[in-house]
Formats: C-alpha cells, sequence, structure tokens
C-alpha cells in the first residue's frame, strides 16, 4: 500500500472510531440544582468509558438590573438594587448607599457610619449562622454520605440538640429584628442614604442590643465549637475537605483595612495568587483596571478574572487569571482580624489547614464560622461605642454627582456597585459586579472536578450527586435557599440518556 | 382525610418571597401541618414529573412568586396553572411585574447589549451572546429564551387570588394560608389584604394635613426627615394615598416613604396614574411654571409611580421597545 492510501485509510479510520466515540458518549442532566437564588443546572457528558469529559454549570437567567437601573434617583438604589436578591438584600442595599456616598462626594458622621456598620455586621451574623446550621450543616454536621431524609436541619438537631435548634431560630429572629428596627424591614430595608441613614438608634433601645449583641457573642464561639468537634475532629470529614475533588490553586480576592486586616464595610481590594503573596492592591474606584468579565455562550452567568494577565480560561495553578471571593478567599486575602477572638480562630484556622493560602473550597464552612466570631466582636464593638447613640445620622450632599463606585464584602464575597449620573443625580450607567460573579469562573471549575473526581464508568448515585453539589453548595452562591431547606430534603434529580438520546436512566435523591 | 396539596414556585424574582414564607414558618407551624408540600423547589424534592402526574386539580393552591421573564418560566406557570384549583400570585412581581417590571421600559435587546458588550467590565471582542442552543466539542447545551418583555402572572395564566408585597409580610401571609384552608375566600380575582390605603393604617396619619398645598418635592436625599411627620407634609413623594393598607407602615417605621409595593386598592384601576392626581391636585401653585417647578422635584415619575406596577399599568412599555 502506498503511503498517500496508507494516510487516507488511517485518517478515514480515525474519522470512523470519533464517530463511534461520539455516538457512545452520554449526557447527565442535574436539572434543576438547588438551594440557589434563581435557577440553575448542571450537564455533564460523558465519554466512552463513562468518565467525565466535560460538566457545565449554567444560569439561565437574566433580569437585567444595570440596564433597567438607568433613568431612576441614584438615591433609589440601595431600595432598587436590594430586589436582586431577597435573601443578602442588605449587602446590595449597602453596596449602593456606599456608591451614593462616593457618587455625591460625602462622608457620613461617626453614628451614621456606625450604624451601618451595626447593621452590616449584625446580618452577616445571621446570615452566616444560616448556612452553617441550615445549608452547609446538613452536609458537615449530619454528614455527606448520611441518609438524604436527614440531611438537613432537623438532621442538626437531631446531632446537636433541640435546644441548640431553638436557640439558633431564635437567635436569628432577634438579629433580623435590629436590622429592621434601622431599615424598617428586614428583607428590603430603607435605612441607606448619601451621607448616612435614616434614622439613628435612641438611648433607650441601647441596652437591649447591647445584651442582643453579647449573646450573638457567645452564639458565634459556640457554633466554632460545634464546628470544631463535629468536623475536625472527625479524620474523614478532614479529608473530603482537604480532598483533591475539592481543591483548586487560584488567586483570591478581598477587602482589607489599612493593616491587611478584614474589613466587610469598608478598606481597599487586595488579592494574593495561588502562593499567597500579594499580587493586587487596589481602592474600589479602580476596579475595572484589575477585574474583568468574559462571556461564554452556554450561561447568562459572566466569568470573572483578573484583567492584568488576562483571559486565560477555566485554568488554575501558577499564573491563572482565576480567582474568587468569599470566606475562604477573605482569609487568604488578609492578615488577620482587628478583633481578639477572631484573630485566635484565624491562626487556628490556617494551623489546622496546614498553612497559607487555603486552597480547598470546603474549607469555606470553617471559614464562614470564624468571621461569625469577628461579625459578633465587631457588633459588641458597635453598641458599646458612646458615639453610636448620636442623633448626628447624616450629612446632607451638597455636591453635584457625576460617578460613584461602592464595595462591600458580602457574606458570599466581594460586591462592587458602579454608577454614573446627570447632574441631577439620576443614573445614566449602572455596573454591578455580584459575589457570585467573581466566584463564576472557579465554581464552574469545581463542578467539573468533582463530577470528573466522582463520576466513574457511567455510575450515577445519590451520594454522588449531593457531593458534586457540595461543590457549589461550599461557595453559598447567591443562595436564596439558605433559609428554605427547613423541611430538608435536598431536591436533586439526574437523567442519564443514551447515545440516542433516549431516556435510560433516572435517578433521585428522595 | 387526605391533606390538600400545595406548591410554592418562583419565577423572576429576588428569593425574598421565600425568606417570609421561612419567616412565617415559626409561627404557623400547626397550619403547615395541616397540608401537604408537593413542590417547593427551594426547600423539598423537586419533580417536574409528579406535577405532571397529578390530575387536573390536584394541587389545591399554588403560590407563585416572581415575574414570567423567560420560556421556562412561562411553562412552568402555565403547567401548574392546570393542575391548580387555585393560582395565587404572591407576591409584587407575580402580582404586577414588580421592580423587575421596570425593564419594560427597553428591550431585551438593550439589555443582551450592555451585560455582555456595553459594560465596561466586560472584555469580549468576539461579542458572544449567550444562545438558546450552543454546541462545542459535541456537547450540546441548551438555555430558556429571555422573553422580549417582563409579565404579571395575570398576563401569561389565569389567577384566582394575590397577596401583595415586596415581600409579602408574615402576617398577610398567615392570613391568606388561612382563609384558603378555612374556605372563607373571598370574591375570585380579591387582592387578600386591607381595601384601604396605607395612610389608614400609618403611624403619622394625624399630622397629614388636609390640604397639603405642596409647594416643592424634595427627595430623600436632600433633606434630614422628620421621623414622625407625614411625608408629603415634608414634601417628599409618599405612595401612602394610592396605596394599599396591611404592611403596617413598615417603611415608615425606618422613617423612609412608602414606595407602593402592595399595590392600588380595589376601586383604583392604575397605581401610577392615581398617585399623580393627587399629586396634581395638592399642588400649590396654580400657574404652568409653577407646576413644572414642583414636578421637577420629581425626576423619574415612571419608576417613582410605577416602581412595582409597570408591567400591568396602563403604560405597560415604552414604545418601540
Amino acid at each position: 500500500m502506498n503511503e498517500a492510501a496508507k494516510q487516507a485509510f488511517n485518517a478515514g479510520n480515525l474519522a470512523a472510531n470519533a464517530a463511534v466515540g461520539a455516538a457512545r458518549r452520554r449526557r447527565v442532566s442535574i436539572d434543576p440544582i438547588t438551594r440557589l437564588e434563581g435557577h440553575g443546572k448542571i450537564e455533564i457528558f460523558l465519554d466512552e468509558g463513562g468518565g467525565v469529559e466535560r460538566a457545565y454549570f449554567q444560569v439561565p437567567e437574566l433580569r437585567g438590573f444595570e440596564v433597567f437601573a438607568v433613568g431612576r434617583p441614584a438615591e433609589e438604589m440601595p431600595q432598587i438594587t436590594s430586589r436582586i436578591c431577597g435573601v443578602c438584600p442588605t449587602a446590595h442595599h449597602m453596596a449602593a448607599t456606599k456608591c451614593l456616598d462616593s457618587l455625591y462626594g460625602v462622608e457620613p458622621p461617626a453614628a451614621g457610619r456606625k450604624i451601618r456598620e451595626l447593621v452590616y455586621h449584625t446580618f452577616m451574623l445571621e446570615d452566616h449562622a444560616l448556612h452553617v446550621y441550615v445549608l452547609g450543616g446538613p452536609d458537615f454536621i449530619v454528614g455527606p454520605e448520611a441518609p438524604a431524609a436527614e440531611r438537613n436541619i432537623v438532621g442538626v438537631i437531631g446531632k446537636v440538640g433541640v435546644e441548640v435548634g431553638k436557640r439558633v431560630i431564635a437567635m436569628r429572629r432577634r438579629l433580623r429584628e435590629l436590622i429592621a428596627y434601622f431599615g424598617g424591614k428586614v428583607v428590603h430595608p430603607v435605612l441607606g442614604l448619601p451621607g448616612g441613614v435614616s434614622k439613628g438608634l435612641a438611648k433607650e433601645d441601647l441596652p437591649r442590643f447591647q445584651a442582643l449583641a453579647q449573646e450573638g457573642l457567645e452564639f458565634a464561639q459556640f457554633t466554632l465549637g460545634v464546628f470544631k468537634d463535629l468536623v475536625l475532629k472527625n479524620p474523614e470529614y478532614v479529608k473530603l475537605i482537604t480532598g483533591e475533588a475539592y481543591t483548586h490553586q487560584t488567586c483570591y480576592l478581598g477587602m482589607v483595612d489599612g493593616q491587611n486586616k478584614v474589613n466587610f464595610y469598608d478598606g481597599q481590594l487586595r488579592v494574593v495568587d495561588v502562593g499567597g503573596k500579594e499580587l493586587m492592591k487596589f481602592a474600589g474606584a479602580k476596579y475595572l483596571d484589575y477585574v474583568a468579565e468574559h462571556v461564554e455562550p452556554w450561561s447568562y452567568m459572566k466569568f470573572t478574572y483578573l484583567k492584568p494577565l488576562g483571559w486565560r480560561g477555566f485554568v488554575e495553578g501558577a499564573g491563572t487569571s482565576v480567582y474568587s471571593v468569599a470566606p475562604l478567599a477573605r482569609l487568604n486575602a488578609s492578615e488577620g482580624f482587628t478583633t481578639p477572638l477572631a484573630q485566635r480562630a484565624y491562626d487556628e484556622y490556617f494551623t489546622v489547614l496546614g498553612g497559607k493560602p487555603v486552597h480547598h473550597t470546603l474549607a469555606n464552612h470553617y471559614a464562614r464560622v470564624v468571621e461569625m466570631v469577628y461579625a459578633a466582636e465587631r457588633m459588641v464593638e458597635l453598641l458599646n461605642d458612646p458615639e453610636i447613640t448620636s442623633p448626628e445620622v447624616r450629612v446632607i450632599p451638597t455636591r453635584t454627582p457625576v460617578e460613584g463606585v461602592g464595595v462591600v464584602e458580602a457574606p458570599r464575597g466581594t460586591l462592587i456597585h458602579h454608577y454614573r449620573t446627570d447632574e441631577r443625580g439620576v443614573i445614566t450607567m449602572a455596573n454591578l459586579i455580584v459575589a457570585t460573579a467573581h466566584n463564576a469562573t472557579r465554581i464552574a471549575m469545581s463542578v467539573d472536578r468533582a463530577a470528573k473526581g466522582l463520576i466513574r464508568e457511567g455510575k450515577v448515585t445519590e451520594g454522588l450527586l449531593n457531593k458534586v453539589e457540595m461543590a457549589f453548595r461550599a461557595y453559598d452562591p447567591c443562595l436564596g435557599c439558605a433559609t428554605h431547606s427547613l423541611p430538608g430534603h435536598l431536591p436533586l434529580e439526574a437523567r442519564v440518556y443514551n447515545h440516542r438520546g433516549e431516556l435510560v436512566d433516572l435517578v433521585r435523591r428522595d | 382525610m387526605a391533606k390538600p396539596k400545595v406548591a410554592f414556585y418562583w419565577c423572576a424574582s429576588c428569593g425574598g418571597c421565600e425568606e417570609t414564607v421561612v419567616d412565617l414558618a415559626e409561627d404557623i407551624l400547626g397550619l403547615v401541618e395541616k397540608v401537604e408540600i408537593v413542590l417547593w423547589p427551594v426547600a423539598m424534592d423537586f419533580k417536574y414529573r409528579d406535577v405532571e402526574a397529578l390530575p387536573e386539580g390536584g394541587i389545591v393552591a399554588t403560590f407563585l412568586n416572581g415575574a414570567i421573564r423567560s420560556t421556562e418560566q412561562a411553562e412552568l406557570a402555565r403547567l401548574l396553572r392546570r393542575k391548580s384549583r387555585y393560582m395565587i400570585a404572591y407576591g409584587s412581581c407575580a402580582h404586577m411585574g414588580g421592580v423587575p417590571g421596570l425593564a419594560n421600559l427597553y428591550g431585551r435587546e438593550e439589555l443582551l447589549r450592555f451585560n455582555y458588550e456595553g459594560s465596561p467590565s466586560v472584555v469580549n471582542e468576539g461579542k458572544v451572546r449567550p444562545r438558546v442552543e450552543h454546541e462545542e466539542g459535541g456537547h450540546r447545551l441548551h438555555l430558556p429564551e429571555l422573553h422580549a418583555g417582563v409579565r404579571a402572572l395575570d398576563q401569561v395564566v389565569e389567577v384566582d387570588y394575590y397577596v401583595p408585597g415586596c415581600p409579602p409580610t408574615p402576617l398577610v401571609t398567615k392570613a391568606a394560608v388561612g382563609a384558603l384552608l378555612e374556605g372563607r375566600l373571598p370574591e375570585r380575582g380579591s387582592v387578600l389584604a386591607p381595601d384601604v390605603a396605607l395612610c389608614s393604617e400609618c403611624p403619622r396619619r394625624e399630622s397629614k394635613p388636609v390640604d397639603l398645598a405642596l409647594g416643592e418635592l424634595v427627595r430623600p436625599h436632600q433633606r434630614v426627615l422628620d421621623g414622625t411627620k407625614c411625608f408629603l407634609a415634608q414634601g417628599v413623594v409618599c405612595m401612602g394615598p394610592a396605596t394599599r393598607a396591611g404592611c403596617g407602615g413598615q417603611c415608615m417605621g425606618g422613617n423612609m416613604p412608602c414606595t407602593g409595593c402592595f399595590g392600588p386598592t380595589s376601586r383604583v384601576r392604575d397605581q401610577g396614574a392615581k398617585m399623580l392626581s393627587s399629586l396634581c391636585s395638592n399642588l400649590g401653585p396654580k400657574d404652568e411654571a409653577g407646576v413644572d417647578a414642583v414636578l421637577g422635584g420629581m425626576p423619574d415619575p415612571v419608576g417613582t409611580l410605577y416602581r412595582y406596577g409597570l408591567a400591568k399599568s396602563l403604560l405597560r412599555r415604552k414604545v418601540g421597545v
């Protein structure tokens, strides 16, 4: 056979093999995934051997807040943007309010700023507590392999006791009452205005909030104890947390103060690389020089990356432009906390997990508990500050607005609001980068990695589904559901199709 | 006797309505025990197939929150309508389109263009857009299609009752669920909340002047607001006169005016028009220049008067988008 004929024969063979291979590929759909604010699905494509070629994390929704904000008065933005998320409305409310300060070039008086911080730290404590006990809790406190019927808040209560369950519910309600005191309502609060807040703290109400903050702190420390006892003392869990299926070498972004300590409310944005070294540090107003968003045709959600490094794809390791935000990232991107108990917990966290930076996605749960201690300590500090009851809670802005940027650390990570207005303060451009957008690239990688690490020979089990879900749940991706799993079922359904697209298997978690 | 089946579902919404349902769970556990929840994606096993298998009317009531923005949401609304005896629009997005309904001031193309090309943080030289059908490396991926505009639930399927609010309060929700379970439902099409204006339950109502004689309209950031006095008397647009009561005046409790989330009472066809009429009849100046000067203090009439109700208003959407 001459050379040309041989090549043609081989090429034909390759093509034929590829066609057969493609026909043997299968698809596993996880649709819908749940405990997401909004909707999401995972599509997993298997190769001939039943291994995973690629898993896609898709977000099938777009509401377009940035576009319809145009034409609205800027001072309405704290209320309009809180409708992006009814679970973390306070984060949008605060980022928008800070953006208004920046827009109008006005600083709130001390009491105004402190009330904002108080409401914000109360919100962080309440929101983190929910994730720990209701969302993350089921997987760790009860166990990832526990029967689905027990892997829920009821199971958590079974494990930690009814008294603790009641304590969680009561603590949440009382913390939310504090937010409503200032914000009018807890879902979509109304307190934020440029230059301050709409309402001060009456002196006669101070003692009950001081007592609440103290209880909040005891509750946070108790929670840290629960986490240590039930998770860290269990070698299986530690193995899971530090396992390869949930580990990514990426960069991390978080807000820090002048001493590089974690700050939820204000500061500079600091990025560390995969080795934990400072890569960038910038004011929120400069975010456009440092972060950018990439578009893929298969999701409505955009994928954020470090702009100076350029989009390098869903790739990790040295030189990666992928970064993440949220508790894990905040601890990696900072050098500790300003409060003593949180600092102690911070040091212990890195000792237990083998040094800085921690790349284990599931360590987000541990980092979240450490942050609860900080949020509560900060509440105590603020409520013992004599300035907190000053009636001077607002400065009336006088400058002609042009442009502003406001940044806070939401429970789920860095949240950026950016507005331009006309001279009347009516929005002409709004750009928002929310926490889950910062995390989108890494979440997509985590889902892909977990699927690849867990699916073998096309075998799909209920336990696997939970573990794939755990890959995104650790980020708490704006989960409306953090508070919604009281009955405790994790609804998941995976459909397995053959190469003709026929349904051959259906795995459901009951 | 079998417990009545109830479903919860969400469309284009923020999750705040779900928060309220949970906030009430602690309160009304007894009530919740009386029903069988057959669908609650955020909280319970989620099976479209099971819903499809139910007979027509097999669900007593579906509480649906969120507006209708995509093909997927419309399909689910229709499926649940077929299966439910009562379809209840829960919260302002399902009731009137809600805040996402403000998107009707813009076209779908404007939304997509800004999000994927125009936004200053996007780098997208290839002008890539999310696509309904996409294939790469032999992987076929599908996304729902966005509708041209946002619709309230009753613009897509028939609705039997409405629970108002952004979000509804636990109290209003509890009353609605109670009325449903005890068969005390009012006339079909009713909004399950008091049918009087919010001013009637406002903690500041004593300070509302009979004749406002508005000499100026002030935006909330422009002046320190008196924590006890009627907002309209302070020159601040407060939607109280054109908005249904039932929230207990929560925003006033935070020293901010009502923005209208409970929608109008049954006697009002259009909430924004009602408020505009109320404002205009209370203007101090009677000459054109004076009137213009006062109304100039409200730079965004559509967003102010139709914050939650644009999709259901007489305006509906901007011409040409």
